[in-house]
């Protein structure tokens, strides 16, 4: 265990040292990210407004506190590794990576985490400068609070585990963009990156509870603002336990037998 | 299997799907449905062991096999068909305790992040394979003087000539003192001297940790130097296993003789099979066993001006072998 913590302490640093040779590129990636909450914000907030305030309940100071907190979350649970596994299996890259006495998914867990504590100094006055300008409303509790961090934690280790074994689909198929295609439209609808799942249509709802995507995103969200009742906490935490192990199982077999095809093609 | 021995092969094998599609547009369009493959065998059945310490040349032409076998003896493949151990491990289960004791370098693929300095990808490789501070410091400091690599460290990896890089990823390589190393066309690429630099390198590497060393390499002279064991390798197959100066008379069973003379080429033809002439220089092949005596009867039936005798570069020897 301490010889794992010596590994990521070296490994944050060196992804800290490589971050900072890209500034330019790790803003302008970060503005994408900013812009595309607050856009949504505007859209639901005008519909709000043209509707007499509210749209199925939600106030235009509920819609700013919802994209504000999702404009966090998204940050903390994002990954891009998937991008770059097409390239690390068709090139090779993979093989030095294996030849190391450790998991290569340790890596990109520390340069992950790295990118995200540097973002933080950029994202967290972003959503402050944001706060003013939209007014959010919500009454965050302490209770709301530890639930919305132990969800955290858990929503980023789904999405990271989910999208590692994504990005291992590239073992089995030269498509990768296409597969990739097929993700995005899921994560868009069905994690709360539009707006609230509550305001979409009942079957939304449904396939929106039984896949991975809103416990990545919009359930912690939703905790903090308070908007799940207690029932709805407890079927949120089961099933981001559920998704952990599911998402850890699926990791651990496609790993293992994307190896042996990795293998067999000439790694 | 005793340990006498650091790598045992015994009957190894690789045999890669391939998918496959002739050209135009209905071929194309079957293969959506079904897609043909076939079956390339790289790796043939081989067979070898290697005692500690040894350093041994692994020859063969492009395709021959020799990459695929290091990629299984380092673990980065399964085999289809034999067993290998390295140091009492199966390579491919890939424990710590395995990898923590076996480097690969190859030629073209990078250990090292590129945009930053190699010193810090060294830190992290400390990290990694827990090397203790004081042995780091002493490894770096030996490796930093054998490969004179004080002012690369400090320069990102990119900004490095091909020969500097080559030098930093060999030292991130040893950094864990591997007993067994392997080390896929290790100079490629690079100039003269910085060959010469590996090749000293890589010998008192050997020398001084008595690491067991499996080289694969293009240029002749890296196995000359380094290695009195050649494996060579052809096809998949093992044509031969011992030692260099075996194989040059096993293979070479010729000598050249260049001879200048302002007699008529043809004139020359009964003395042996005519390699090359150009402007009154005439080289000719001549079969080992009858050197002198075609000498002899050259001086005395033409008029010859100058002669030297060679044996052909081993380069050439092994050519014949594969052709």
């Amino acid at each position: 265990m301490r010889a794992l913590l010596a590994v990521y302490r070296a490994q944050l640093k060196t992804s800290f040292l490589m971050y900072l040779q890209y500034r330019a590129s790790s803003v302008l990636w970060l503005l994408g990210m900013i812009l595309e909450p607050v856009i949504y914000l505007v859209v639901w907030s005008t519909i709000a407004r043209a509707n007499g305030w509210a749209v199925d309940g939600y106030g235009v100071g509920d819609f700013a506190s919802y994209f504000l907190v999702l404009l966090l979350v998204n940050h903390l649970t994002d990954n891009w590794v998937y991008y770059e596994f097409e390239e690390r299996v068709r090139q090779g890259l993979l093989s030095p990576l294996l030849l190391r006495p450790i998991h290569p998914i340790n890596a990109d867990v520390a340069q992950n985490l790295t990118y995200k504590w540097m973002m933080l100094v950029v994202m967290l006055p972003t959503a402050g400068v944001l706060a003013l300008v939209f007014h959010p409303t919500a009454h965050v509790t302490w209770l709301s609070l530890l639930l919305f961090f132990s969800s955290l934690v858990l929503a980023i280790a789904i999405r990271f585990l989910v999208e590692w074994s994504l990005g291992l689909t590239a073992f089995w198929t030269t498509q990768m963009s296409a597969v990739l295609q097929v993700y995005y439209v899921a994560l868009f609808f069905l994690s709360g990156q539009m707006g609230p799942l509550a305001l979409f249509p009942v079957p939304v709802e449904i396939l929106a509870l039984v896949l991975p995507f809103q416990w990545m995103l919009a359930f912690p969200v939703q905790l903090l603002l308070g908007q799940v009742d207690q029932r709805a906490i407890v079927l949120g935490l089961v099933a981001q336990a559920i998704w952990l192990c599911l998402s850890l199982a699926l990791m651990t077999v496609l790993w293992r037998h994307g190896l042996r095809r990795y293998s067999g093609t000439g790694a | 299997m005793g340990h006498s021995c650091v790598i045992d092969v015994c009957d190894l094998g690789k045999h890669y799907t391939v998918s496959r599609r002739d050209a135009g547009l209905k071929a194309a369009l079957r293969s959506v449905v079904r897609r043909a493959t076939s079956e390339v065998v790289a790796v043939d059945g081989i067979t070898f062991h290697l005692a500690p310490g040894e350093i041994v040349g692994f020859l063969g032409s492009n395709g021959a096999g020799k990459t695929t076998t290091l990629k299984m003896l380092a673990g980065l493949l399964y085999p289809t068909t034999g067993t290998a151990m390295v140091l009492d491990y199966v390579p491919w289960r890939r424990e710590r305790a395995f990898l923590q004791q076996i480097a690969l370098v190859m030629g073209q693929r990078n250990q090292l992040q590129w945009d930053i300095p190699a010193i810090d990808s060294f830190v992290l490789n400390q990290a990694i394979y827990r090397i203790d501070p004081s042995a780091y410091r002493r490894t770096l400091g030996e490796l930093t003087d054998l490969l004179d690599l004080g002012p690369l460290l400090t320069k990102p990896v990119r900004t490095l000539s091909l020969g500097e890089r080559m030098k930093c990823e060999l030292a991130a390589a040893l950094l864990h003192r591997p007993r067994v190393l392997f080390l896929d066309e290790p100079t490629i690429g690079l100039d003269v001297t910085s060959q010469r630099r590996i090749r000293t390198f890589i010998a008192e590497y050997n020398r001084r940790n008595e690491a067991t060393v499996l080289l694969t390499s293009h240029y002749m002279a890296d196995v000359e130097a380094l290695s009195r064991r050649v494996i060579l390798i052809h096809r998949g197959q093992i044509l031969f296993d011992g030692n260099l100066r075996e194989l040059a008379q096993r293979f070479s069973s010729y000598k050249t003789l260049t001879v200048q003379t302002p007699d008529a080429v043809s004139s020359l033809a009964s003395f042996g099979e005519i390699i090359s002439a150009e402007e009154g220089q005439v080289k000719l092949r001549v079969p080992k066993a009858a050197t002198a005596s075609v000498v002899q009867r050259l001086l005395e039936e033409c008029a010859i001006s100058d002669l030297t005798i060679e044996d052909p570069p081993i380069e050439q020897a092994i050519e014949q072998v594969f052709a």
